[in-house]
């Protein structure tokens, strides 16, 4: 009888705790992608990663010449080396890795301006290849199979940020067999293989959270974009940059109130994210943008302007439920689609976006949180496990070809 | 992307590689060299020099005209063969047909983008301009994504606002209840809006009222407005009575709040109050101007207000833990004896110890009979009419809850501006009959000075001045421009007929 009286006693105050703290956190649904409700799963326990260790020529020293390297889109690379190295998942016996972590950051290389030079990375790649192919024998033992390398440049692998060339150069071919952790997405590209881990580029997740506005702030911008329109450095009568796509949008909807697109870069850019209803993100030069994580991290609902485009941990996050995807093709009718989309729909992705799990998959957060972008990663590579047996090598088989690619990559580092 | 300052510096390098691919694949293919490069080189000067001239890039509009009856070469293309057209692809803003785009499949084996990289059109569409239906209809997502807001971070169950108005007719009426109308309609929640009118109830005040689209219940009040400012807000402590009256005869539910009618209201005020439980006080600002007295008082005054720096804020103030300590209320010693006695001085108009406007109040505190009603609080009909704050309604004061941070802030502002007694203004601000000219407008065809017509004087001579002595007797000054011009017209025909009839 007092048993009961307790538990009775128990129910009510979980009940009622409940009841408070119930209406204080947002609406949200749960996410579930293709491969599941796999958001939130910890990677821990099932699958063993193994760093190699390389000489510092590789990572430390090119950040030490450029700490820029830690703050912009690409740094991923870098935080990704950090978190392996202190995550449970690392193992420092290499007989019992499932996957082999190469610590190299192909993009740590500046101009002055801060943009990533790609002229050097195969050569660096490839040197750090036969470094670890020479010291260790797991390398030979699968030509690369179990190995991930993590190139989150313009267009992976191929190393290049003209599309032309990068097209032209194809992926390293001493990656083709590796898993590639990469930023870049398109459908039969070139430049994306199967297999590879599509993840959001780095945008500083502290900056973000700074500028959280209480969220009871009324969503009043019914469309809002900020960057370029037009190239006017490197394609000035449009048509090339974003295969004119972002210039369509502007001679479309440059005098439409409902329209906040501008090129101007103002202070309270993430402030006016949290205002608006729908992000354009559209292609620029290469399809990804940064604007994706600011838009799911502030709750505004991303329209997709980029054909083919396979977007970040597509597996475990079912986009076509969260954002509106539009084709090149049909940017003038824009403001129709837009305006066409039924009410419970919009509501519905807001619900998704207000999700937290969606907001920490996104980010890259220092120090890791369960949840984010690394343990996604870390799980879209246990997904690929068990490795069929067929990857590894008889003894003797070389599938790679050391000596494919252009000439100047063979050139020593 | 940020890519473009590196783009600026290989510019060189890919323009020459796409637009002189087209030379350098034809001579790579063909095995002479020399003649075609010239060729080509020549052929690059002369279309650089007829751009100069023409000021654009005709190139492409050439290569158009040229290939234009292989349409399929326009787009298709995969990369391979794009070097060689990449000049052909369309010029800029291309109209929006619907182009033909084919989806070229791989043609090898290779694996090749479906998206074609190289240069496209820009689509615009004929009339790049807002459709006015979808623009209601994003207006109408816009309002239900504010409230689904609304309905997940505001307010959990809003209650009714009820506001208490007293007013009545003068000539600063028709500005004041405005401004709380319009308040009024800005509330997110349900309004039911008291106004009680001295003097009773007169259409002047039911035409600004129905205007609002609330629900108001008009009162009138028998007796008139006084005009000294000690005797008015007696009154309107009596009228505010009245309305709390039919408060409880109705049964109302809901927030209490006062608005008088010359206050200005900020809207977070409303959604402050729906906090309140029983009884709470908020923060008024205190706007006591001076209507433009004589300078030496003003200064004198200034001077005052500013040596002991008093806040113009009247409200509940809160001690280190938050709670109800005291009260905060507007210092009018430097106003001692020139504050303003009747609503005509120009002085300085003082408010109450504690203006009602300060106190909102659960509808439920004054029902007749209900279960959970605080035994704090008097009864309507055992208070005495006679009551200087609403504080008088409770039998303990310290049961207030201060809302707005405790205070803090400062939800709406108390002004007192009123006309002279005495001015005169157009009822229901509607001129009837229309006003007189005292400025022409250059525009008009009235000149300065009438003109006379010279031939036909004589006749006219007698005939206006009969007219004018008319127009005399019938109105005094204006009209008689634009009667006498009239006249004069009507003189004319009437001259002209007597002419045709004399001859």
């Amino acid at each position: 009888m007092r048993v009961s009286m307790w538990v009775l006693v128990l129910l009510f105050i979980f009940g009622f705790n409940h009841r408070i703290f119930a209406h204080q956190r947002p609406r949200t649904e749960r996410i579930s992608g293709s491969a599941g409700d796999v958001l939130e799963d910890d990677p821990v326990g099932r699958l063993k990663v193994y760093v190699y260790e390389l000489p510092s020529k590789y990572n430390k020293k090119l950040l030490q010449k450029d700490p820029r390297c830690l703050t912009y889109m690409f740094a991923a690379e870098i935080f990704i080396h950090r978190f392996l190295l202190s995550s449970p998942v690392r193992t420092l016996n290499p007989d019992e890795a499932d996957w082999f972590y190469t610590p190299i950051y192909t993009t740590c290389d500046l101009t002055p301006t801060g943009m990533p030079l790609p002229f050097k990375s195969p050569r660096m790649m490839r040197s750090a290849i036969q470094l670890i192919s020479t010291n260790w024998p797991y390398w030979n033992r699968t030509d690369g199979a179990d190995h991930f390398f993590v190139v989150p440049h313009d267009f992976g692998a191929c190393f290049h940020y003209q599309e032309e060339k990068a097209i032209k150069r194809g992926i390293l071919p001493l990656l083709q067999r590796a898993t590639l952790v990469q930023t870049f997405g398109q459908r039969n590209h070139v430049c994306l293989n199967e297999g590879s881990i599509i993840i959001p580029p780095y945008a500083p997740p502290k900056k973000m959270q700074a500028r959280q506005i209480p969220p009871d702030t009324p969503r009043s911008i019914f469309v809002y974009f900020r960057g370029l329109f037009y190239d006017v450095n490197n394609d000035p009568e449009g048509g090339y940059y974003a295969r004119g796509a972002r210039a369509a949008v502007w001679e479309n909807f440059k005098n439409n109130a409902l329209f906040d697109i501008s090129t101007e870069h103002p202070t309270t850019y993430y402030e006016d994210m949290q205002r608006a209803i729908f992000c354009l993100c559209p292609l620029g030069w290469a399809p990804w943008s940064p604007r994706l994580v600011e838009a799911v991290v502030f709750g505004c609902i991303p329209v997709i302007i980029a054909d083919d485009i396979v977007l970040p941990f597509a597996d475990a996050i079912p986009w076509e439920d969260i954002g509106v995807f539009v084709a090149e093709e049909d940017v003038p009718n824009l403001d129709i689609i837009l305006t066409s989309i039924p009410t419970d729909v919009i509501l519905r992705k807001q619900r998704l976006l207000a999700n937290p799990s969606m907001k920490r998959a996104m980010q890259f957060p220092q120090p890791a949180q369960s949840g984010d972008a690394f343990h996604q990663i870390l799980n879209g590579l246990a997904r690929k496990l068990p490795h069929d047996n067929k990857i590894f090598l008889k003894p003797g088989e070389k599938v790679l070809n050391w000596t494919a690619g252009p000439v100047g990559d063979l050139k020593p580092w | 992307m940020k890519l473009s300052a590196l783009r600026l510096s290989y510019m060189n390098r890919r323009s020459t590689s796409f637009r002189g691919s087209a030379p350098l694949d034809s001579s790579a293919e063909s095995a002479v060299k020399s003649p075609a490069a010239i060729f080509w080189l020549l052929l690059h000067g002369v279309c650089c020099l007829i751009s100069l001239v023409l000021g654009f890039r005709f190139s492409r509009l050439v290569f158009l005209f040229l290939f234009s009856t292989s349409a399929s070469n326009l787009y298709g293309m995969p990369f391979r063969q794009l070097a060689t057209t990449a000049d052909l692809a369309n010029p800029l803003n291309v109209p929006y047909n619907p182009v033909v785009n084919p989806e070229v499949p791989a043609i090898n084996k290779t694996v090749s983008s479906r998206v074609i990289v190289g240069r496209h059109g820009i689509r615009i569409r004929p009339w790049p301009h807002p459709n006015p239906a979808e623009v209601m209809r994003a207006h109408q997502i816009i309002e239900s994504v504010q409230k689904e807001q609304r309905i997940q971070f505001g307010v959990k169950s809003p209650k009714t606002v009820i506001a208490v108005t007293p007013t009545y007719v003068r000539t600063f009426q028709r500005l004041h209840l405005t401004g709380v109308m319009h308040s009024l309609m800005l509330v997110p929640y349900g309004v039911v809006w008291i106004v009680v009118e001295a003097g009773g109830v007169t259409d002047e005040t039911a035409a600004i009222i129905a205007k609002s689209g609330v629900r108001t219940i008009h009162i009138g009040f028998k007796q008139r407005m006084p005009n000294s400012w000690e005797a008015r807000h007696k009154l309107e402590v009596k009228m505010r009575l009245r309305a709390l009256r039919v408060v409880r005869e109705q049964k109302l539910d809901g927030i209490v709040m006062f608005a008088d009618d010359s206050n200005m209201h900020s809207m977070d005020l409303f959604d402050e109050i729906q906090n309140v439980k029983w009884f709470g006080a908020v923060s008024i600002g205190i706007l006591a101007h001076s209507g433009g007295a004589d300078e030496s008082s003003l200064v004198a005054v200034k001077e005052e207000v500013e040596k002991r720096s008093s806040m113009p804020v009247q409200g509940p103030a809160c001690n280190a833990s938050n709670k109800l300590a005291g009260w905060h209320t507007f210092n009018s010693l430097p106003y001692e004896g020139k504050s303003a006695i009747l609503i005509d001085d120009r002085a300085t108009v003082l408010p109450q110890q504690l203006e009602w406007a300060g106190f909102v109040m659960n509808s439920r505190l004054l029902w007749k009979e209900t279960e959970d009603k605080p035994d704090w609080m008097k009864d309507l009909d055992s208070v005495d009419a006679d009551i200087e704050s609403p504080l008088s309604l409770l039998k303990d004061p310290s049961v207030t809850e201060p809302l707005g941070s405790c205070g803090r802030q400062v939800l709406l502002w108390w002004l007192r501006v009123e006309a002279r007694s005495d001015s005169k203004f157009p009822p229901g601000w509607i001129i009837d009959p229309p006003l007189e000219i005292t400025v022409p407008s250059k525009r008009t065809p009235w000149p300065d000075v009438p003109p006379e017509p010279p031939i036909t004087e004589k006749p006219v001579i007698n005939i206006s001045e009969q007219t004018v002595k008319h127009t005399k007797t019938r109105s005094s000054r204006s009209k008689r421009r634009s009667k006498r011009k009239h006249e004069a017209k009507v003189v004319d025909t009437q001259v002209s007929v007597r002419h045709s009839e004399q001859n």
